[in-house]
């Protein structure tokens, strides 16, 4: 087995798994919210912080955003290891790589909880 | 296998079978989407910064470049989103054959042009 230190999970299989159940976590959560604005069609302001305002929403948006930093690094890092070979270059791509994911994160708890 | 007969890897000049399309057309959304999300957290935190910001945010669709930026990524996410559940479907073991890939391709091309079209039914 190849020794990798900068892939999720430490394992191709760990990689495997944390992509899967993230994706689905991330398909739900964006149908949810598709659904929301369908039957919302004049979405106002107020039905919208309301359901933002709900703590089980935060907790749900807060778990999406984990799972879409996870889901992104594991796509970004098979997308180096695949067409990068520079050492350099791929190390400096996931140096950016990794930077997105922070400010995301960060950025989106402050979102959530910041207001 | 003769390991000294000739090779042709240059992708410009080889026509990639449909299942490579819809694949690496997942690769190319995924790609997008994860800077794609900068515009979502943008959207999203005037969207419940105050009601201001929600109703400027609102205005800002009217613009023809941000109606584009919007059918674009809603695009490489409903298309994602169609391409994530045949991978899924794939790792249930169902379509493992070369037909079964040709098949789950072809649906998830159609599926994927289906959502495409819808959100730009949505956006304008």
């Amino acid at each position: 087995m190849v020794a990798s230190i900068t892939n999720l999970g430490r394992s191709g299989l760990y990689d495997w798994v944390i992509q899967r159940l993230t994706a689905v976590i991330l398909a739900v959560y964006t149908l949810f919210l598709l659904g929301f604005v369908i039957a919302h069609p004049d979405l106002q302001y107020s039905d919208w912080q309301q359901l933002f305002a709900c703590t089980a929403m935060k907790v749900a948006s807060l778990l999406a955003i984990i799972s879409m930093c996870a889901h992104g690094w594991v796509g970004m890092w098979t997308i180096a290891t695949d067409y990068i070979k520079p050492t350099g270059i791929r190390f400096l791509f996931l140096l950016v790589t990794a930077a997105f994911v922070f400010v995301y994160l960060v950025w989106g708890i402050d979102i959530l909880w910041g207001a | 296998m003769n390991s000294n007969r000739p090779k042709n890897l240059d992708l410009t000049t080889i026509e990639l079978p449909l299942p490579a399309k819809a694949s690496i057309l997942h690769r190319i959304s995924g790609f997008a989407l994860f800077f794609a999300v900068a515009f979502m957290l943008t959207a999203l935190n005037a969207s419940l910064e105050s009601a201001e910001s929600f109703a400027a945010l609102k205005a800002t669709f009217d613009n023809g470049l941000v109606k584009l930026i919007t059918w674009l990524i809603l695009s490489a996410l409903g298309y994602h989103l169609v391409a994530g559940i045949k991978h899924l479907v794939l790792d249930a073991g169902i379509g493992e054959s070369k037909e079964g890939g040709r098949v789950g391709a072809i649906i998830t091309l159609i599926g994927g042009a289906i959502v495409i079209a819808l959100a730009g039914v949505w956006v304008w």
